[in-house]
C-alpha cells in the first residue's frame, strides 16, 4: 500500500519548466504508469488583452495550496504531486499554473489533478486584473460561478473547511 | 490586530495594511467590516456588499460569524480567480 506522498508547493514569480517538473517526480522511479500535468497559461481574450497582473497573498496563498494538495494526496494513491503558481505581470502565452500528479494508475493523477486545480480557482488566494492592449490598467476579474459549482462534484472532500 | 487588503478592495481602501485596535463590541468578522464600514469613503466602497467580502483570519478562510479573539492577522479580499 503507498504512503500519502508529500506534495511540492512552489508560489514564485518566475516561469517554470514543465519537463523538469514532471522529472522531479518521474526520474529513477518504476512505480509510476501516469503522470498528468494541467498548464494554465494566460490568453489575449481575443487579442484585447495586453497582460494579466496577478496579485496573491504571501505565506497564505502558500498555505493554503498545500492544504489542497495534502488533501489530495490523500485522497488518491498518488506517488508525487507538484503544484507550481506564478504572480506578477504575466503576459499572453505565458505559463500561470502548473500541476503535475503522478500514479501508478491514471484515474488517481487525472482525478487528483482536477480536484487540485477546483479548488485552486476558488480558494486559493490569487487575484487577477488586466491590462489591456489599449487603454493602460483595466478591471479585476470577476470570479465566476461556475469555478464554485464545480466543487459540487467533490461534495463531502472539501479541503480546507471554513471554521 | 493587523488587517491586511488585496485586490480591488486594498485599493479601495487605499492601503495594503493596518494596525488597529478593536473596539468594545466588535467580536466577529461580521462586526469587524460593519464598523470598518464607518471608517470613511474608501471603507465605505470598499465594503458596500460585504456579502461578497472573503475574510481569512491567520492564513485560512473564515465565516464572517467566525471570532475574533485570538487573531493577529485578518486579511480582507475579494472572491479569488488565481489558477
Amino acid at each position: 500500500m503507498h504512503g500519502r506522498c508529500a506534495p511540492l508547493v512552489r508560489v514564485q514569480a518566475e516561469d517554470f519548466d514543465l519537463a523538469a517538473e514532471v522529472r522531479r517526480l518521474t526520474e529513477g522511479r518504476t512505480d509510476i504508469g501516469a503522470v498528468v500535468t494541467f498548464s494554465g497559461i494566460c490568453r489575449d481574450e481575443d487579442g484585447r488583452l495586453a497582460a494579466l497582473m496577478l496579485e496573491h497573498y504571501p505565506g497564505m496563498a502558500e498555505a493554503e495550496i498545500m492544504r489542497i494538495a495534502r488533501e489530495a494526496a490523500g485522497r488518491w494513491p498518488l506517488t508525487g504531486l507538484s503544484v507550481i503558481h506564478r504572480y506578477g505581470l504575466i503576459k499572453p502565452g505565458e505559463n500561470i499554473v502548473l500541476v503535475v500528479a503522478a500514479a501508478p494508475h491514471r484515474q488517481a493523477a487525472f482525478d487528483a489533478a482536477s480536484f487540485l486545480m477546483d479548488f485552486l480557482k476558488s480558494r486559493a488566494p490569487f487575484w487577477k486584473k488586466e491590462h489591456a492592449l489599449h487603454g493602460g490598467e483595466g478591471q479585476w476579474v470577476a470570479a465566476r460561478e461556475a469555478d464554485e459549482d464545480a466543487l459540487a462534484r467533490w461534495a463531502g472532500e472539501e479541503p480546507a473547511k471554513a471554521r | 490586530m493587523k488587517l491586511v487588503y488585496f485586490a480591488w478592495v486594498r485599493e479601495r481602501i487605499g492601503r495594503n495594511e493596518e494596525e488597529i485596535t478593536l473596539p468594545g463590541g466588535v467580536t466577529t468578522v461580521a462586526d469587524l467590516l460593519d464598523w470598518l464600514k464607518s471608517r470613511g469613503e474608501g471603507y465605505e466602497a470598499a465594503l458596500a456588499r460585504p456579502e461578497v467580502i472573503r475574510v481569512a483570519i491567520d492564513h485560512e478562510h473564515v465565516m464572517h460569524s467566525a471570532p475574533l479573539a485570538g487573531a493577529s492577522e485578518v486579511a480582507l479580499f475579494p472572491p479569488m480567480t488565481g489558477g
